[in-house]
């Protein structure tokens, strides 16, 4: 076993621990922090694929924006006391149901992907970093792609914010009465 | 044995099925959320793996990158979706938000 | 003047009280009291082209033509000037209108337009406060139309058009207060009574057509009588309604035709409804029973007068005769004032119609023309007293005497001098006092029934000993009444106060006396026949075979004589008449002096007591009072009897119609809660049932979409997985 195999279990012991505990934990923040260390396990496995700049990228935007993103969210659907913060399984039935198909996904994948015969062409030359290659693509035979995924995000943006923002117009005086009695307030439809 | 495609195809393929497993079976729709980003990286894992060893190269990374970018997307739609949802529900149950039922 | 200017001057004499009419139904309410103006400016154009029509006519001379212009047949002899356009053309089928103008229609128009005239002057003061003023001239205008209509008709058609409208102008006149029941009944059955005659007008006027195939009187007369009608009828090609000889088809369709003047010109058994048509206001009384509707049933057996068989023309002189006598014997109690009049203008009219019916047909209408004068003059007259009685009633605050009643009347002569002088003419005219028309006119056919009895024997004496008697009463109940109502002392306070009414209400009434006076007709005041009236309307040919006339009046020449030549050779009749004149004068002068004499001796001076021979002669007089009984005869004979058929057709409806009409309902009902049954158990079942099992599979299917998205989520990997198990 070489280094690279070390490596390469060390990773992927990471990312499917971590990746159960997103999936069984009770507790929303747990998951939250275990999704974490999934994110990073794959920021780790870019590397070891020569990706160095996709690396960074996962490690930014998705633990620094996205998982943020959701931490937030944890924290603005969820009370603060704890108590909403753990939350389980919507029922045993639908758990077997859930697993079973889980677990035939994951076999079926796996049989898949080891019976098939791959036509390997692995990466003769090692560049020094593929951020050149990316760049020069995305602004030449990716520009239209380039230029809507940047469309899309301000889209997102924009519409992320305006369906936040317009209950909180519209239910005024009931966010305003939510923080005390939050209870009270029956919400039709 | 050598580290090849196949491993970090069946780690993407776990991942996958850990995924859809959050997806059908927790109740809390963050969480659901969280089931759909293992999705989109089991995917990005299996983009950057075979730019490795399948010859799409630098294609490869730019449609993990644009995974990436879709991901972000989502998720912040999703979240405020989230959000409105508390704020009409005071609670983010999915098995409970089923009005569409009617 | 051209015959075509007189036809088309007699149209616009037609057509002008229409104008009227149209004028004041539409626009009298704006016009308001303009309306009687306007209508009387009308009424007074129309009077003059009368005038016109009749000098032209009856003195001029027209020369024997007949031509065709713009599809309208003119034609033209001394006799007549007549127009006849074709209306209807269906097969063999025609149908001609027309107008014609002779002697007769001539003189008529000039009494229907003048008197016509006079009502609408005389009305101006007489409705003034009545509330549908307008709407009265209205109703003048189209009953003048409707008269002259029938005046100028030259066929039996265009008669009968107007016929019926008279009735229903008659009907809208004498109905005019009908917010009183009695004047709304009494126009109801006028109407009623004269469908009766005018159901047999209209059954003679098809019997004529069905067999002769036109009604143009000239057509008319010149087919019944000639010897291809005779030759066609004895060899069968012309067949004859119920197998009717030819004489007893003449006599029937005669007195059929003769049956709508009984409705119209009142006479026995149809005289009742007349006096209730006392209802209607006074100037249409004056109208209906001097110019208009009275005279338009004498008018028309005048018109049909040769084609009436011997026997025909006995029938007319019997009831004529029998009529006069009932009014007449009817008029002498009576109380009201209008009343007097109306039974004592039957009674005239019944002289009218025996005078026709005996064969004296200029003296019949002589009467007719004359009678509309001084008729009118005394309704008008009435009119006048009885609108002095309102004013003086409204004056005093009083609203409980009767203003009709002679007996609330008296010493009237004092305070209206020029409507008692005029009546006063108008009653001596009426009695037969020489110098007046009145004496004239009913001393020829007082002559004329002296005649006829003396050729015809037996029987036929009681004609002129009625004729002579009923002279004697007229003249008795005439003065009876102006004697009650203008001489003596006032019986009410009403009639003290009573004055003369003003230049509208008293001209009418001074022209029409001055027409009661005998210079206009013959300058001889005791023999009509010297004058022009009786050389003009001259007894017309009769039509008949002249086996089927009566001998007496058979012309000599008359065996061979054409359409349009006179034949004036005097018929025996005509001699015996004129050797009677003497005779029948003197009667009748010792008769009507004797009535006068009576009626003053009892009313004026007092010698007999009223009210002691009221009581010896109780029965006569309560019989007489009561009008004979006719009302309650009616109601117990005619009414009862259709009132009866009545009960059985509406117990016939109660119980077989209705109970035909409820069993099919009831087996209907059956049947369809048979069916509903039906519906509800099988076919409702089926359709539910379908409804059930798509419910049903519904409600299973359903249980399928929970609306939780994670249950989506999963059956779709589900699918997923089926599809990478199939393909690969």
């Amino acid at each position: 076993m070489n280094l690279e195999a070390v490596i390469f279990y060390l990773f992927a012991l990471i990312i499917v621990a971590s990746g159960g505990l997103v999936v069984l934990s009770k507790n929303i923040m747990h998951a939250a922090f275990a999704l974490m260390f999934t994110l990073f396990g794959l920021a780790g496995f870019y590397a070891m694929l020569l990706s160095d700049f996709l690396a960074v990228s996962q490690i930014m935007i998705y633990v620094g924006g996205i998982l943020v993103l959701i931490i937030f969210g944890v924290m603005l659907t969820s009370k603060i006391t704890g108590v909403e913060l753990k939350t389980g399984p919507i029922g045993k039935v639908n758990y077997l149901f859930g697993a079973a198909i889980s677990v035939i996904i994951a076999c079926g994948l796996s049989l898949l992907f080891t019976n098939s015969k791959w036509i390997e062409k692995p990466v003769d030359k090692i560049p020094d970093s593929s951020i050149n290659a990316i760049g020069y693509s995305l602004l030449t035979e990716y520009i239209l792609v380039f230029e809507v995924a940047a469309v899309l995000l301000l889209i997102a943006l924009i519409g992320a914010a305006l369906i936040a923002h317009k209950d909180q117009i519209i239910d005024s005086d009931a966010s305003s009465n939510e923080i005390s009695t939050n209870n009270d307030i029956k919400i039709k439809e | 044995m050598e580290i090849g495609l196949t491993h970090y195809l069946i780690v993407s393929a776990i991942l996958f099925a850990m995924g859809i497993f959050a997806i059908i079976t927790r109740k809390n729709a963050i969480l659901v959320l969280m089931g759909l980003e293992l999705i989109l990286n089991a995917a990005n894992l299996n983009f950057i793996a075979f730019a490795r060893y399948g010859g799409l190269n630098v294609n490869g990374e730019i449609a993990a990158l644009f995974v990436i970018i879709i991901a972000a997307a989502e998720s912040a739609v999703a979240l405020s979706i989230i959000l409105n949802i508390y704020q009409n529900y005071h609670h983010v149950n999915v098995d409970e938000v089923e009005t569409l039922k009617d | 003047m051209s015959a075509e200017n007189i036809l088309i001057i007699s149209i616009v004499i037609l057509l002008l009280p229409l104008v009227s009419f149209i004028i004041n139904i539409f626009w009298g309410k704006k016009l308001g009291k303009l309306s009687s103006y306007i209508a009387s400016t009308i009424l007074g154009i129309d009077l003059i082209l009368a005038i016109l029509i009749f000098v032209n006519k009856v003195f001029g001379e027209y020369q024997v033509s007949s031509f065709i212009k713009n599809g309208i047949n003119i034609i033209t002899n001394n006799e007549i000037i007549q127009a006849k356009i074709n209306w209807l053309n269906i097969g063999n089928f025609n149908l001609n209108l027309g107008i014609g103008i002779d002697n007769l229609a001539s003189i008529m128009l000039i009494v229907v337009t003048l008197i016509s005239f006079l009502v609408h002057i005389f009305s101006m003061i007489y409705m003034h406060d009545d509330k549908r003023f307008s709407r009265f001239y209205a109703y003048l205008g189209i009953f003048t139309f409707s008269m002259l209509g029938i005046v100028l008709a030259n066929n039996l058609l265009n008669m009968y058009i107007f016929w019926e409208l008279v009735g229903l102008s008659s009907y809208l006149l004498i109905g005019f207060w009908y917010e009183k029941d009695s004047a709304a009944n009494a126009g109801k059955k006028a109407f009623l009574v004269n469908r009766v005659g005018d159901t047999g007008f209209f059954i003679g006027i098809l019997m004529l057509f069905s067999v002769f195939g036109t009604l143009m009187f000239d057509d008319l007369f010149a087919t019944i009588g000639s010897a291809e009608t005779i030759t066609a009828i004895a060899n069968g090609s012309i067949h004859l309604p119920f197998g009717l000889d030819y004489q007893t088809y003449l006599t029937i369709a005669g007195i059929l035709i003769f049956c709508g003047a009984i409705g119209k010109s009142a006479q026995f058994p149809l005289h009742v409804w007349l006096p209730d048509a006392m209802e209607g206001p006074t100037p249409v009384s004056a109208l209906i029973h001097a110019a208009t509707m009275v005279a338009a049933g004498v008018y028309m057996t005048a018109k049909i007068f040769p084609m009436l068989t011997a026997d025909a023309l006995n029938f007319i002189a019997i009831i004529g005769t029998i009529t006069a006598f009932i009014a007449a014997t009817i008029a002498v109690t009576q109380t009201d004032f209008k009343k007097v009049l109306a039974y004592s203008t039957v009674s005239q009219l019944g002289y009218m119609v025996m005078g026709l019916g005996i064969g004296a047909f200029s003296a019949g209408f002589f009467h007719l023309v004359t009678h509309a004068w001084f008729k009118a003059a005394l309704f008008l007259g009435s009119g006048s007293v009885i609108h002095a009685m309102h004013v003086a009633m409204h004056n005093a605050h009083d609203h409980h005497t009767d203003p009709q009643n002679i007996f609330n009347m008296g010493g009237l002569r004092k305070n209206m001098k020029i409507t008692y002088i005029t009546f006063l003419i108008a009653t001596i005219a009426i009695s037969g006092v020489p110098l007046t028309s009145g004496f004239l006119s009913k001393d020829s056919i007082l002559a004329g029934s002296l005649a006829f009895a003396d050729l015809t024997g037996g029987l036929a004496w009681l004609v002129p000993i009625v004729g002579f008697g009923v002279a004697g009463l007229t003249a008795f109940y005439m003065f009876r009444l102006t004697i009650l109502a203008f001489h003596g002392k006032p019986k009410t306070s009403i009639a003290k106060e009573t004055k003369e009414n003003s230049f509208k209400i008293v001209m009418p009434l001074v022209v029409l006396a001055i027409l009661s006076i005998w210079i206009f007709y013959s300058p001889n005041p005791i023999d009509a026949n010297s004058g022009w009236f009786m050389d003009k309307v001259k007894v017309p040919t009769s039509a008949v075979p002249i086996e089927y006339q009566r001998p007496s009046m058979i012309y000599e020449v008359a065996l061979n004589h054409t359409l349009g030549e006179q034949a004036h050779s005097a018929t025996e009749f005509e001699e015996s008449m004129h050797h009677f004149h003497l005779p029948a004068m003197i009667l009748s002068l010792l008769i009507a002096g004797a009535g006068i004499t009576l009626a003053f001796l009892i009313y004026q001076f007092k010698i007999f007591n009223a009210d002691n021979i009221e009581k010896q002669f109780k029965p006569l007089h309560t019989f007489s009072l009561n009008k004979w009984y006719f009302d309650e005869l009616y109601d117990k004979t005619a009414i009862a009897f259709t009132m009866f058929v009545a009960k059985i057709m509406s117990y016939f409806d109660d119980k077989v119609i209705d109970g035909i009409v409820n069993g099919f309902a009831y087996v209907t009902r059956g049947v369809s809660k048979i069916t509903g049954i039906f519906d509800n158990v099988v076919v409702d079942g089926a359709v539910n049932l379908v409804a059930n099992v798509t419910g049903g599979l519904g409600a299973i299917t359903r249980k399928l979409q929970t609306g939780k998205v994670q249950a989506y989520v999963a059956l779709a990997f589900v699918g997923i997985i089926a599809l990478i198990f199939i393909f690969i």
